[in-house]
């Protein structure tokens, strides 16, 4: 067990810099309690990522991170053979006999684990990070099935590893595919929105040290209203953190007019939405 | 289990019940997961509670909707009427309630505003012989009830804005720019004013009622399965994000029919010229390459007022799908038709207002404003005879309502003899297909004609009908 209540896990997390709220603390806690990997959807950068780096920092754990993109498979997700050593090795050894090269050539030595078998081998503590599993192909999320469910890989050759230890898992999603309802059941399912006003001006604080507090809050403001409005894309924690960058970058010390008009496209990043946002915040002529 | 959760794990599974009355799909190992995760949070924190329930037991934000307002019946907030006032039945001053909510609102303190909610639907929200009066609890008759509609009638929360916004710009006095922004929130604040007013009024409901019966009848469905005709705006806008999930699960979907429907039959004379190296025998058959189908696609769309919702949907429905087919050309029709492709595919930058754009920059009505289909498809037959091919296959949208006038089915004959396949799409349930002007059964005489009333029937429906 990593935390020992709820509330435990909102004060670690924030002494790491992650400010949780209610729906994030508890997940948490409880896919620590019951072992089960947590699902975590939202719109991009919302700090989906962030919050399996801040668990591994707070259990002090080690980050084992799977990248998921079009085409990643079997060999780059779980193990592979080291075929350059196995055929040195072949090569080295002449005068024995088959049998004695063909047992040695399969064993540990010649395994290059990935992300997957690393994070279930060995007994210290491990964060498990699946980074935007929409993106890997429907064939990997078969593969995830196994490791998750069970938390073991069989390697033919080697028989089955099972964990000693169940590595954290946070599986990360953006929904650009549908996942399977076989992985959804297998994981508990977290959805990060948008945090509240409150949450937001603390994280801006917290992340932009040095910014004036009425700064903070007309930013987050100005970005709440965006959000309202219809936009492509509307902006994200991570936006608003760089809009406050970019103000303090500037010298401004409070948001007015012009000052808006001309780091709109810090914040927005389509010409459309700039203009749209433009019009609705009664600017004049961007 | 300890002594706490027996009575927790009935209302568990009630909780579970009523979800999947309302199509979430819930496995017992989630009920499972969820109850471990009761056990591990204890009872002392509601939000917890819904958030950690959540968790175990949803597997998409989108059923969220559903989830919470159930949740709430089933684990409610308190019982009977808020303790502030010391029991229902004393009248409520209208106008001090009115201050306070301004001050909750200036403030922004939800909170309080959760509270003020208790308290308005139980001054104000009863009707009926006074229900529950002096706290005995759902033994009086059973006309009575709460409601939030006449709560919010007489409150009228909306009519605070200027003064609360006047309040906060007095406060603050100098012409900052984020004023402009002020009054929107405020709004937004009201609204969930609002929100919080219809969840205590159901949760009273619920309380008198039985939480199963309200469970099942006053919790909005989730958006994939709201009817068309009866979307209103804010579920439009959530219909609409339902959509883009939609069409890449369709396109996924029609990809991989396509890659097997690659591999054809033998071919006979390819397979023998190939064994002329092994002697005659056929080592390796050759498969006759199947030409890849290229199917048209052609839409009719009623966009008549009265399926507005339908139509708007299914024009967005149609620009998810335009880059899947070779072909695909929309026409719109009220009492006549008109071409739309173009204003589809130039629209994606804005769905918004396609719907509006399509009315006002194709000409779709004669001299009168309401739906002709016997017209329309005439003149369909007639014009754009040309669009319909061998190769493309017709969807007609629309509830064939023909306001009195003559269907002209020979000119949906017409269509249907030079079209590969006609389908028919009506957003109406089959149950009225019969009813008043309705020439719906007269038309599926000679087509194919489904019931599409949500975007789940929907999908469904394309998927299996679309040409691969």
């Amino acid at each position: 067990m990593l935390f020992t209540s709820v509330d435990d896990v909102a004060t670690r997390l924030a002494e790491t810099g992650y400010l949780a709220s209610t729906a994030v603390a508890t997940t948490v806690f409880l896919a620590d309690r019951l072992g089960k990997p947590l699902l975590v959807e939202g719109p991009a950068g919302v700090g989906k990522t962030e919050l399996a780096k801040a668990v591994a920092e707070v259990a002090d754990a080690r980050l084992v991170r799977l990248q998921c993109y079009e085409g990643v498979d079997e060999s780059r997700a779980l193990y592979e053979w080291n075929h350059a050593k196995q055929l040195l090795r072949i090569t080295a050894g002449r005068d024995e006999s088959w049998d004695e090269t063909r047992t040695d050539i399969f064993s540990e030595e010649f395994l290059l684990p990935r992300p997957l078998l690393t994070a279930i081998r060995g007994s210290e503590p491990k964060v498990l990070l699946i980074d935007e599993t929409d993106k890997a192909d429907v064939e990997v999320e078969g593969l995830l099935l196994e490791v998750l469910s069970d938390f073991q890989v069989t390697v033919p050759e080697l028989g089955t590893i099972t964990a000693t230890r169940r590595p954290f898992t946070v599986l990360t999603s953006n929904a650009s595919r549908e996942l399977s309802e076989a992985l959804r059941r297998r994981c508990l399912f977290l959805h990060i929105g948008f945090p509240d006003e409150e949450l937001e001006r603390r994280i801006v604080r917290l992340k932009v040290p040095g910014l004036d507090e009425a700064l903070a809050r007309s930013v987050v403001r100005v970005v709440g209203a965006l959000r309202a409005m219809d936009l492509r894309k509307v902006p994200s924690v991570a936006e608003t953190i760089d809009w406050a960058r970019t103000l303090l970058a500037l010298g401004a010390d409070c948001l007015d007019e012009d000052v808006v008009r001309s780091s709109l496209g810090v914040v927005l990043k389509h010409q459309d939405d700039v203009l749209k946002a433009a019009a609705k915040l009664d600017l004049d002529a961007v | 289990m300890t002594a706490v959760s027996a009575g927790i794990t009935e209302r568990l599974t009630a909780l579970v019940q009523a979800l999947r009355s309302h199509g979430i799909r819930i496995g017992t190992g989630e009920t499972v997961d969820a109850g471990a995760a009761v056990e591990a949070l204890g009872l002392a924190d509601r939000e917890r509670l819904r958030e950690g329930l959540a968790s175990a037991l949803l597997h998409s934000e989108g059923q969220r909707p559903v989830f919470d307002p159930v949740f709430d019946l089933y684990f409610p907030r308190g019982v009977g009427a808020p303790e502030v006032l010391g029991g229902s039945g004393k009248d409520i001053d209208r106008d001090d309630l009115r201050d306070r909510l301004a001050a909750a609102l200036a403030a922004n303190d939800q909170a309080l505003l959760v509270q003020l909610a208790a308290e308005a639907v139980d001054g104000m929200g009863g009707y009926g012989t006074r229900p529950g009066a002096g706290g005995e609890g759902g033994g009086s008759g059973g006309s009575d009830g709460w409601s939030s509609h006449q709560t919010l009638s007489r409150l009228r929360p909306e009519t605070l804005l200027a003064r609360v916004l006047a309040g906060i710009r007095q406060g603050t006095a100098e012409g900052d720019f984020t004023d402009r922004l002020t009054a929107d929130e405020i709004r937004r604040r009201i609204e969930t004013f609002r929100d919080a007013v219809r969840d205590e009024a159901r949760r009273r409901v619920a309380e008198r009622r039985g939480a199963e019966v309200i469970a099942r009848r006053a919790v909005a469905p989730t958006a994939d399965r709201v009817d068309f005709l009866i979307a209103g705006r804010a579920q439009l806008d959530e219909l609409r994000r339902t959509v883009q999930p939609l069409a890449r699960k369709l396109a996924t979907r029609l990809a991989a029919r396509r890659r097997r429907a690659a591999r054809g039959r033998i071919d006979l004379r390819r397979t023998l010229r190939g064994s002329l190296s092994t002697g005659g025998i056929p080592m390796r058959p050759v498969l006759r390459r199947r030409r890849p189908a290229r199917p048209e696609l052609v839409l009719l769309c009623d966009v008549s007022g009265s399926v507005a919702g339908f139509a708007n949907f299914t024009m967005l429905l149609v620009q998810a799908l335009h880059d899947q087919f070779s072909k695909v050309r929309v026409f719109a029709f009220v009492n006549r038709v008109d071409e739309v492709t173009d204003l589809i595919a130039r629209g994606t930058a804005d769905p918004e207002g396609l719907g509006s754009r399509i009315i006002s920059g194709a000409a779709v009505t004669g001299y009168h404003g309401s739906s002709d289909y016997g017209s329309s498809l005439g003149e369909f037959a007639e014009r754009y005879a040309e669009a319909v091919t061998a190769r493309s296959t017709v969807f007609v949208l629309g509830d064939a309502r023909t306001n009195m006038s003559d269907p002209n089915v020979p000119a949906l004959r017409t269509i249907a003899s030079r079209a590969r396949k006609v389908y028919w799409l009506n957003p109406e349930r089959r149950a009225q297909w019969q009813t008043g002007d309705s020439a719906a059964s007269t038309y599926a005489e000679y087509v194919e004609m489904h019931e599409c009333r949500n975007a789940r029937q929907l999908s469904a429906l394309i998927g299996r009908l679309l040409p691969v």
